[in-house]
C-alpha cells in the first residue's frame, strides 16, 4: 500500500488531497506512470516540469525507490516566507 | 531551538523572552520578520492583494524548518534558533514568518539567520494562494529565490 499526497494548486487541479494504492512500485517514475493514466488533467499535472516530489516526508527524485507503506507526497515549487 | 507553525500571530517580544533564557553568552540576536505585502505585480496590473492563503505539508514543514537550524548551528557559531511560520489566511500587513538567531558575535547571526531565510524559501513546503480583486491565484516560485540560496551552496563548497 503507498499513501499518495497532493499539496496545493496540484491538489486544486486533481480534486483530490490523496488516494491509497495497493500495486507495488519500485519508484517514484513507475507510480507516476500509473497516475498519468488516470485522465488527462493527471497526464498534464504530472508532465509539469516544476514537479516536486517528497517520500515519507524527505525530498525525493524520480529514480527514488519506493517499497510497501510509503508516504508519497507530489507538490509545485514552495512558495513559503 | 523553537520551530512552530502555527495559525497565531506572533509578538517580536517572544524573541527577547525566549534567548534571554538560553544564558547570558549571546551578544547578538538577528530577526527577520515577513509580512504580506500588498503589492501589484505589474506598474500596470491593478489587481490588488486582498488577503494570502499559506498551505503546508504538515510534518514535513517541521522537519525542514528543524534541519535548516541544524545546517545553520553546523555552519556557524550559533547559540540558539528560533522559526515561527504561519499558516491559514493572512492580510496585508500580517506577519507571516520569524526567523532569529543568537550568537556571541554579529557575523554568525546575521549570516545564519539570511542562510535560514534564503533556503526556507525554496525548500520548507509552503504554498501561498492570493485572493486578489480579480480572483484567487497560486504564487508562482521566483528564480531569484533560487539564486538567492545557490550563493550560500557555492560559499559552502569553496569553504569545503
Amino acid at each position: 500500500m503507498i499513501n499518495v499526497l497532493f499539496f496545493a494548486k496540484y491538489r486544486e487541479q486533481l480534486n483530490t488531497d490523496s488516494l491509497q494504492l495497493d500495486a507495488d512500485f519500485s519508484s517514484v517514475e513507475s507510480l507516476i506512470d500509473v497516475l498519468k493514466t488516470k485522465g488527462d488533467t493527471w497526464q498534464q499535472v504530472f508532465s509539469q516540469s516544476g514537479l516536486m516530489v517528497a517520500v515519507n516526508q524527505q525530498m525525493a527524485k524520480l529514480n527514488s525507490a519506493l517499497k510497501d507503506g510509503d508516504e508519497v507526497a507530489f507538490f509545485p515549487p514552495v512558495t513559503g516566507g | 531551538m523553537l520551530i512552530k507553525v502555527q495559525h497565531e500571530d506572533f509578538e517580536l517580544s517572544l524573541v527577547s523572552d525566549y534567548f534571554k533564557q538560553c544564558g547570558t553568552e549571546i551578544g547578538a540576536v538577528v530577526t527577520f520578520t515577513g509580512l504580506v505585502r500588498d503589492f501589484q505585480h505589474q506598474p500596470d496590473d491593478k489587481e490588488r492583494v486582498e488577503a494570502l492563503t499559506l498551505e503546508h505539508y504538515p510534518g514535513m514543514t517541521e522537519s525542514v524548518l528543524t534541519q535548516l537550524a541544524e545546517d545553520a548551528k553546523s555552519r556557524w557559531t550559533l547559540n540558539e534558533v528560533v522559526i515561527i511560520h504561519r499558516v491559514g489566511t493572512l492580510y496585508p500587513g500580517d506577519n507571516i514568518v520569524l526567523v532569529a538567531t543568537a550568537s556571541a558575535h554579529r557575523q554568525d547571526a546575521f549570516n545564519g539567520c539570511q542562510f535560514i531565510m534564503d533556503s526556507l524559501k525554496t525548500t520548507a513546503p509552503f504554498w501561498k494562494k492570493e485572493q486578489t480583486s480579480h480572483g484567487a491565484r497560486w504564487v508562482d516560485a521566483k528564480q531569484s529565490d533560487q539564486s538567492e540560496v545557490d550563493k550560500w551552496l557555492t560559499q559552502s563548497a569553496k569553504e569545503c
